[in-house]
Order: structure tokens, then C-alpha cells, then sequence
């Protein structure tokens, strides 16, 4: 299972892939890593406020299992949500002066870094409420069996998560119904600052799902083309209507659960001896270079990032806070 | 020797029944646990078992029979090597076997006028009806709950809908209201109109997080992106004798929080009107319907098209003297304060809310303006209620008005109390209202 740049680089299969598509995941992947960073950054200064979960280190996940998407497909997760956002093709703009608490938020400033939704992308949360978004990811693939269509639900949640009673209770009604929605445990080790061996009982959190029936693989998250291979197998199942499945993604939060956890869970070697090892931008940009793509072609895509963050950075500062009245706006629709 | 076979009691709600079928003929044998009859209750069609062995010498009560009282004799038990008795048609002309008179207006106090284009239909009835007039018409409105589909409903409400629109419209749930109130949030977030059934709203209090945190906030924290068009429906309140876990009023815990609609019918007409209401309305309605409610009859419009508007209060009686805002089960029992207060001199006039938020306070307060003095009337606890609430409102807005400071008739301040006789007292009684009008009216 455990996979370093090595052992991905020499796996031939993995030269035979798409060249484009292999450049699209690194941009999205190194986009989604830059965001993060100029959003701590943002932090630091004072900038963005409340909690801000970063996602720095995961971005495999959900830019391989993006891959395997269709157009129509919902995605919900929890509050370490700008990686899906960005994933999703919502503009760092709109996502950044959300995080600032602007008007031009894709929330208008009312929802903040944990709360940020888009119909248009099918990104239906951003939740504040550790598992709360699992029933409601049961429900939006409800919503896509009872239409009729053959769209999915992506449905992330943590390991953290893993443990809240109201999972198992969407396991139950997921599978008893036969509802499209894949359940992504990004397992990151930690729940804040619980390990997981700390918090969870047996061995695999894929493992709970046997007790409802539903089928379940362990992927190494780091692995983007792992993930998009998994993910590939796992809707193609929910699309033939055979019911839900659980991806366990064995992945690795490089920053602290939120922006305030100072991480003494865990040693700095810990850390540093998976960046090094298993990096999942790293990772794929070896593979590029191996598939000969040249270095001035990687740095093009770096500048090309640095410069949509940079104008993300620069309209989030600029955007008017939102005006007093919307205060009272949106509470109810009538 | 004869036993009596009496009406068993198979709710705690259950005054009367029906004796749907019976299961064995005069003059058959049986023997302890053999099924003798099936009874329909309130809540469902149960089969009654003999407790005694012997013979079965006179049935009693005819099959079909409506309205049997509890512990009305309705066979009789001989020994073995007696003969039958007489056949039941003989004793048809015994009061509680005429059928004319279980009519449904025996059920409560006073006869039901019947209104234009109307039925007389009980609130149960009016629910059904409600839902299913939006389900013909709006393919996006479904039902989902414990017992909704092939039990047909906990509470008979969802009786008949699984036949008329099968199972991909009728949903029965496992018992987990945290996921399933998730799942229905989700597919309201998906453009379904999801109607959501708690067996009774004090199960949903397992469901608080989902209701709270997704359905009422989501809108709001979205940017005006995310709305949320569900109900929540089922009962709240007390039913009887069933206790603190189950016998609580939550009007005030939703009313509380901006992003939820809360409304709370007394009659069938409201029942109809408000639930039709609720499932049209784009964002999450939470209605909460009373168990003693669902078998009292009401004139009810039969317009497929009747809406009773959310945040609209009615007048159910006019009055000067002074003004009982209620809702729910309340709303009649102040109508009954009404007419004996009207014996001491005292003119009330009843708000029925309907709605507890929006509240209708323009209705209330033009209301007490004109009595200048105001009773406030919930089964819910005293501390933080509607009551307190609407106190607040009439203080802010017409203070100069009133002649008497607010008085709130409530359930008392304690977690309901089992025995009979203390569960009376802490629930609001009529002559609690009727005392409390008459404190206002110095009148005491």
C-alpha cells in the first residue's frame, strides 16, 4: 500500500497516462497548495479571522477523484473545504473574499472559510458541524436517484468524523436504498489532535461499512493517480445503481487542524519525513518530468498559479465588506 | 359463568375505537391468546387476544361498529358446556351500538357547523388530505419517516399515501432521526420538497443539530444560494400519560431561531391550509401538530387550492373585554374559558396564532388595544415560552394600552409527571385560563 516518488515513478503503467490530463491534476493540485498558503499568509496578517482549515498535503484527494467526475455530480464536505471548492472550478476570487468577508464571497461574506456553497459548480458545502454533511450527501444522491439522472454525490468527511453516530445512520439508509453517494474518508491521522488510534476502534475505517453491505477500498491518498483509478471504479459502481461505496484515502494534513493548533500531537520529523517521501505534488511532478516535460514547462504553470493567487489575494482585500443590510437578508427566502 | 369481554385500551390516547372485524362466531371455543377481534385505534388496526378460556356466547357489538367507548362490554365469555346466547341483533337498539349517534360531532363539546363547499373531516384527515393534494400536484414532494409507508403512518396521518403513490414516493426510515432529517435536508438542498414525519417531535430533538445547523442556517450562510423547502411534521405536546421523555411542547426551541418557519394548526381547516402552506413554501417549515387533535372533526374547506397563509393569525371569536392568544390543542380550551367567562360578564376574544414565527403580532396587538388586557395560553413550559415572548411584544407595542399587566397560562415548570392527577395539574386547564382572564378583569 505505502507508495513513495520511487515506487510511483517506476510503475510503467503510470507512464502510459494522458499527458494533458497529468498536467491538469499538477496545476490544480499546486493551485489549490498556493491558495492555501497565501490564505495562512492572509491569516497571519489578520486579514482572514475565525477558524481557517487548510488543506496542504491532501490536495490528491480531491483533484484525482475531481478527475472521475461528470458533469451534474454534487460534492459536499466538511469545513476544510477550499481544496474542493478550487477542485470544483469556483473561482479563487470568490473564494479567497469569502475568507476575507466580503461582499464578492461566494457567501457574501455571511458564511466564512467552513461555509461556502455553489449550485452552479454542485458544491453544496462547506459544514461547520463535524459529519453533519454525510446525511445531507445521502440526501443529495437521494435527490439524483429520485430525479432519475446519473449523477453522484461525492461525499468527504475525516476520520475525525468516522466516529459520529449520524455516519452509520447514513450508511444504513444509503445502502438499504441503493443511494449513488460515495463516502471519502480523508484520513489524515488525525482528528484535531487525536490520532486515530487513539480515537477508533479496529483496524480500518473502511471496514464499517461491511457491516451495511457496502463495498469499500483503501487508496494512498498521496497517490493522485491511485485516487483517479479508485475513484473511476467507485462511481462507475454508484452509476449502475449499485449503491453506495466508501473510498478510505490515507492522506496527511501538513499544517495543524486549524490555524490556532500549535500540533504537538506529532513531531516535526513526522511531518517532514512525509512531505519528503510521499508529497503528492512532488510526486507528480517527478512523473511529469520522467514523461518529458520540461522544467521551463513546470515553471510556467508555477508563475501562471502565483499570478491567479496573487489577483485572488489582491480582490479579496479590495472587495467592499458587505453593506449593513445584509444583515438581515437571506435569513428566510419569503 | 359469564365474562364480560371489555373494549381494551390500545393507545394511550385511545378513548373509543372501531371493532373492524371479529375473528371468531358465537358459539366457538377458545383459548387464552387466540385472536378474537381486530380494533382500530387511533393509531392503527390491532388484533385483540382472549384472556380467558371458554366459549364465546354473545358478540356484543356488531363488526364495523364506530366509536366504541373503551371498556364497553363487547362479548360475552360462557363456560364451555354452555349454550350461546341470543344474536347480536337483538340488543342493536342499546345506546352505544346506535351508530348514528357516534357521529363525529360526539367527539367534541359542541356541534360542528358546516361551512360552504366544506366537509367535516377530522385533523387527522385534513393532514392526509393536504399532503396528498401536493403530492398530485408537485412531483418534487415526497414523505419519509418511521412507520410513514406500509404501517401507514404511527399515527394513521400518512394512511392511504403508499397506496396512492408507492414506494418511490413514500419512504419508511429506520429509527435514526439524526441521518434521516440529514438525508431529507439533502435533498431539499437537491430541489426536492421533502415533507419529514418525527413519529412525535421529542424524537427530533436527536435531529436538533440537522435542523438547526443545516436546514434553518444554511440559506443565510450561503448567501441567499441554499435554500431549504422541507417540513417537518408530527406531534408535539402532550398526548396522555405518557411522561417526560414524551409529552413536551418545543413551539418555543424552533420559534427561537431565525431561518425556520414554525406553525402550529388547531382545527382541520388550519391543519389543511397551513400544511399546504408549509409544503409550498421555499424555505423549512417545522409544524407541529397535536396527538389529542388529530381525532376531533372540523368544518374544512375542500378547495384543492385552500391556503391558510404562514404568519397569519385568526380571530376565532371576537370579544372587549379581554384578549387569550393560543395555539394548537390551547385554542379550545380558551374557546371553552370563552363562553364561561361570558356567564361572569367577561367578553374574551381568542387569537388563534396558527403561526409562531412569523408571529402575527399586528393581530395581537390591535387585539389588546381594543381590550386592553391580554392572557397568554401554551402547554409549553413558563420559562422562556411563547408566552414570554408575546409579553415582550405587547409590552413594546402597547404598553399605554393595557389595564393589567400580561398574564401567561402555561404548563407548569416541572418535567410531566406520570399519575393522572398530577399530570392534570400540570397541565393548563380550562378554569386556568378562565381564572387567569378574570385576575386581568379584576374580577377575581
Amino acid at each position: 500500500m505505502k507508495k513513495n516518488i520511487s515506487s510511483l515513478v517506476k510503475n510503467k503503467s503510470k507512464m502510459n497516462y494522458d499527458l494533458d490530463l497529468l498536467k491538469d491534476m499538477y496545476k490544480k493540485m499546486l493551485l489549490i497548495r498556493r491558495f492555501e498558503e497565501k490564505a495562512g499568509q492572509l491569516y497571519g496578517m489578520g486579514k482572514i479571522g475565525g477558524f481557517c482549515h487548510l488543506y496542504i498535503g491532501q490536495e490528491a484527494v480531491v483533484v484525482g477523484i475531481q478527475s472521475a467526475q461528470i458533469e451534474g455530480d454534487s460534492i459536499v464536505t466538511s469545513y476544510r473545504d477550499h481544496g474542493h471548492m478550487i477542485a470544483c472550478d469556483m473561482d479563487p476570487k470568490g473564494v479567497m473574499a469569502e475568507l476575507t468577508g466580503r461582499e464578492d464571497g461566494y457567501s457574501k461574506g455571511k458564511g466564512g472559510s467552513m461555509h461556502m456553497f455553489s449550485r452552479e459548480k454542485g458544491f453544496f458545502g462547506g459544514h461547520g458541524i463535524v459529519a453533519a454533511q454525510v446525511p445531507i450527501g445521502a440526501g443529495l444522491a437521494f435527490s439524483h436517484k429520485y430525479n432519475g439522472n446519473k449523477n453522484v454525490c461525492i461525499t468527504y468527511f475525516g476520520d475525525g468524523a468516522a466516529n459520529q453516530g449520524q455516519v452509520y445512520e447514513s450508511y444504513n439508509i444509503a445502502s438499504l436504498w441503493q443511494l449513488p453517494v460515495i463516502f471519502v474518508i480523508e484520513n489524515n491521522k488525525y482528528g484535531m489532535g487525536t490520532s486515530v488510534n487513539r480515537s477508533s476502534a479496529g483496524d480500518n475505517l473502511s471496514d464499517r461499512g461491511k457491516a451495511y453491505g457496502i463495498k469499500s477500498e483503501i487508496v494512498d491518498g498521496m497517490d493522485i493517480i491511485a485516487v483517479r483509478e479508485a475513484a473511476i471504479k467507485a462511481i462507475e459502481y454508484c452509476r449502475l445503481g449499485k449503491g453506495p461505496y466508501i473510498l478510505e484515502m490515507k492522506t496527511y494534513r501538513y499544517r495543524g487542524h486549524s490555524m490556532s493548533d500549535p500540533a504537538k500531537y506529532r513531531t516535526r520529523d513526522e511531518v517532514e519525513q512525509i512531505r519528503k517521501t510521499s508529497d503528492p505534488i512532488e510526486n507528480i511532478k517527478v512523473l511529469l518530468n520522467k514523461m518529458g516535460v520540461v522544467d521551463k514547462v513546470l515553471k510556467d504553470i508555477d508563475v501562471e498559479i502565483k499570478s491567479i493567487i496573487a489577483d485572488a489575494a489582491k480582490f479579496a482585500q479590495d472587495s467592499p465588506e458587505p453593506s449593513p443590510s445584509e444583515l438581515y437578508t437571506d435569513i428566510t427566502i419569503n | 359463568m359469564t365474562i364480560e369481554i371489555l373494549m381494551p385500551a390500545l393507545s394511550p390516547t385511545m378513548e373509543e375505537g372501531t371493532l373492524a372485524k371479529w375473528l371468531v362466531n358465537e358459539g366457538d371455543s377458545i383459548s387464552s391468546g387466540d385472536l378474537i377481534a381486530e380494533i382500530e385505534t387511533d393509531k392503527a388496526t390491532m388484533e385483540v387476544e382472549a384472556v380467558d378460556d371458554g366459549k364465546i356466547g354473545q358478540l356484543l357489538v356488531p363488526a364495523g361498529t364506530e366509536g366504541v367507548k373503551v371498556n364497553t362490554p363487547i362479548a360475552l365469555l360462557i363456560d364451555s358446556n354452555e349454550l350461546p346466547h341470543t344474536s347480536i341483533k337483538t340488543i342493536a337498539d342499546k345506546p352505544y351500538l346506535e351508530k348514528e349517534k357516534i357521529t363525529t360531532e360526539l367527539k367534541i363539546d359542541k356541534p360542528v357547523t358546516l361551512e360552504p363547499n366544506s366537509s367535516i373531516i377530522t385533523v387527522r384527515e385534513a393532514l392526509r388530505n393536504a399532503m396528498a393534494e401536493e403530492m398530485r400536484s408537485d412531483k418534487k414532494v415526497f414523505v419519509m419517516g418511521e412507520e410513514v409507508a406500509e404501517y401507514q403512518g404511527a399515527y394513521k396521518v400518512t394512511q392511504g399515501l403508499l397506496d396512492e403513490f408507492g414506494n418511490k414516493r413514500v419512504y419508511d426510515t429506520p429509527i435514526t432521526e439524526h441521518g434521516f432529517a440529514g438525508i431529507g435536508i439533502g435533498a431539499a438542498f437537491g430541489n426536492l420538497k421533502p415533507i419529514v414525519e418525527f413519529m412525535t417531535f421529542n424524537f427530533a430533538m436527536q435531529a436538533m443539530d440537522q435542523i438547526i445547523n443545516s436546514a434553518a442556517k444554511t440559506l443565510y450562510m450561503s448567501g441567499g444560494q441554499m435554500g431549504c423547502p422541507i417540513v417537518f411534521r408530527g406531534p408535539n405536546g402532550a398526548a396522555s400519560r405518557v411522561a417526560a421523555q414524551h409529552s413536551q411542547c418545543y413551539a418555543s426551541w424552533y420559534s427561537h431561531c431565525p431561518g425556520l418557519k414554525v406553525v402550529s394548526p388547531w382545527s382541520s381547516k388550519d391543519a389543511k391550509g397551513l400544511l399546504k402552506s408549509a409544503i409550498r413554501d421555499p424555505d423549512p417549515v417545522i409544524f407541529l401538530e397535536n396527538e389529542v387533535m388529530y381525532g376531533q372533526s372540523f368544518s374544512c374547506p375542500d378547495d384543492n387550492d385552500f391556503l391558510v397563509p404562514i404568519g397569519q393569525a385568526n380571530i376565532e371569536k371576537e370579544g372587549s373585554d379581554v384578549t387569550i392568544i393560543a395555539f394548537s390543542i390551547m385554542v379550545g380550551k380558551s374557546l371553552e374559558a370563552a363562553d364561561i367567562l361570558n356567564e361572569k360578564g367577561i367578553k374574551a376574544e381568542v387569537i388563534n396564532l396558527r403561526s409562531l414565527r412569523p408571529l402575527d403580532i399586528e393581530t395581537i396587538i390591535n387585539s389588546v388595544k381594543k381590550t386592553n388586557r391580554a392572557v397568554t395560553c401554551e402547554e409549553g413550559f413558563p420559562f422562556a415560552g411563547i408566552g414570554a415572548e408575546i409579553s415582550a411584544a405587547i409590552n413594546e407595542n402597547a404598553f399605554d394600552w393595557l389595564d393589567a399587566p400580561v398574564k401567561r397560562v402555561t404548563g407548569k415548570d416541572v418535567p410531566m409527571p406520570y399519575a393522572a392527577n398530577l399530570e392534570k395539574l400540570a397541565l393548563p386547564q380550562v378554569d386556568d385560563i378562565v381564572n387567569a382572564c378574570s385576575e386581568v378583569c379584576y374580577k377575581n
